[in-house]
């Protein structure tokens, strides 16, 4: 018995994997249909961040040269807008069920790569602005509940998503010039 | 005092094997709960980049994969070393990622077709520009759905 049990034991450790489904999830935009204007998708420009990764897998975010390390205190600068800078992004009140009115910040963030770029590079930057997001909301959750965001119920993180959306936007590829 | 005289010829007892099935049972029942079948065997080799804030896919049975990476050395020798596509069990082009998608997608029911989602497991070497390409081809298809692999690192990066 022991033994058949043994065979069955050895043949399901070598037909399996452990490995787990992890990643980062992320939407693609649809393709723009054929009639759709250009200028329905043209986006104020102090509403949306540039952050571009060239062949030399180098970072630019804005128009300043960045570590990977500084880009999420600029993506969080960026979507916070704390003083009202007229050059970052402005706040649309939104009603929010469940919430009441509250400033959403329009800002989006629009990331290019180049055809060089490295794969672990590009998840490394799409990482950071994860991360960004998911801190602003933890944040708002400890301000408006007292708890973190994944300890919230459905309900309320939807709340959450709402007040501080993902606005992450694969760009249309394009080639990014060497600078 | 026949207590103190020492009785060389006692042995330890052999260990009763009685609850051996016992034990091999609960672990194979556990392996049989907590795997999953190797469905396709891997022609690329990929090692997924890390990342620290990977969320878990809730259904996996709603999940394709494309694998992008070097072929394994036995592959090496007829296709190359630069990076390829695997799609189920063999390597195609760009192009068929479209009869990949719809097949995958015509084997889902009706109520969960809008959230199949991709899932690119690319190599961390991998350059952008195929995997930019597979991007453009799934939104050809409107699978919008996705999610990159990676791997979940320490806290301490």
């Amino acid at each position: 018995m022991a033994d058949i049990s043994f065979l069955i034991l050895v043949f399901f450790l070598m037909v399996s994997t452990m490995d787990k489904e992890e990643g980062l999830s992320r939407r693609l935009p649809p393709l723009p249909s054929e009639d759709q204007k250009v200028e329905d998708q043209k986006v104020n420009r102090r509403n949306i961040i540039q952050v571009k990764i060239n062949s030399n897998d180098r970072l630019y975010a804005g128009s300043e040269m960045m570590d990977v390390s500084q880009l999420k205190d600029k993506i969080k600068e960026f979507l916070t807008n704390p003083y009202d800078d007229p050059n970052l992004p402005e706040k649309e009140m939104r009603e929010i069920a469940g919430l009441g009115q509250y400033p959403v910040s329009k800002g989006v963030i629009s990331l290019q790569n180049d055809r060089g770029t490295s794969y672990s590079k590009y998840i490394e930057v799409q990482n950071e602005l994860v991360k960004a997001i998911n801190e602003l909301r933890d944040q708002f959750a400890m301000q408006q509940y007292g708890k973190k965001f994944i300890k919230l119920d459905e309900t309320k993180q939807e709340i959450v998503r709402k007040a501080i959306p993902q606005s992450i936007s694969e760009a249309e590829p394009k080639d990014v010039k060497k600078k | 005092m026949a207590r103190f005289i020492k009785n060389d010829k006692k042995e330890t007892p052999a260990i009763s094997t009685a609850s051996l099935p016992d034990i091999v049972f609960m672990m194979l029942m556990f392996f049989m709960v907590s795997v999953s079948m190797r469905s396709t065997d891997r022609m690329v080799q990929v090692r997924v980049p890390q990342a620290t804030e990977v969320a878990k896919l809730e259904r996996k049975e709603l999940c394709s994969y494309i694998y992008i990476g070097t072929p394994t050395p036995t592959y090496q020798a007829q296709y190359g070393t630069e990076s390829r596509i695997q799609l189920n069990d063999s390597f195609r082009s760009t192009d068929e990622i479209r009869d990949f998608i719809a097949a995958e997608r015509d084997n889902l029911s009706e109520v969960d077709r809008p959230f199949m989602t991709v899932s690119i497991k690319a190599d961390q070497d991998t350059r952008m520009g195929i995997i930019t390409d597979v991007k453009q081809q799934l939104r050809r298809c409107s699978a919008l759905k996705i999610m990159y692999g990676a791997r979940k690192a320490g806290k301490a990066k």
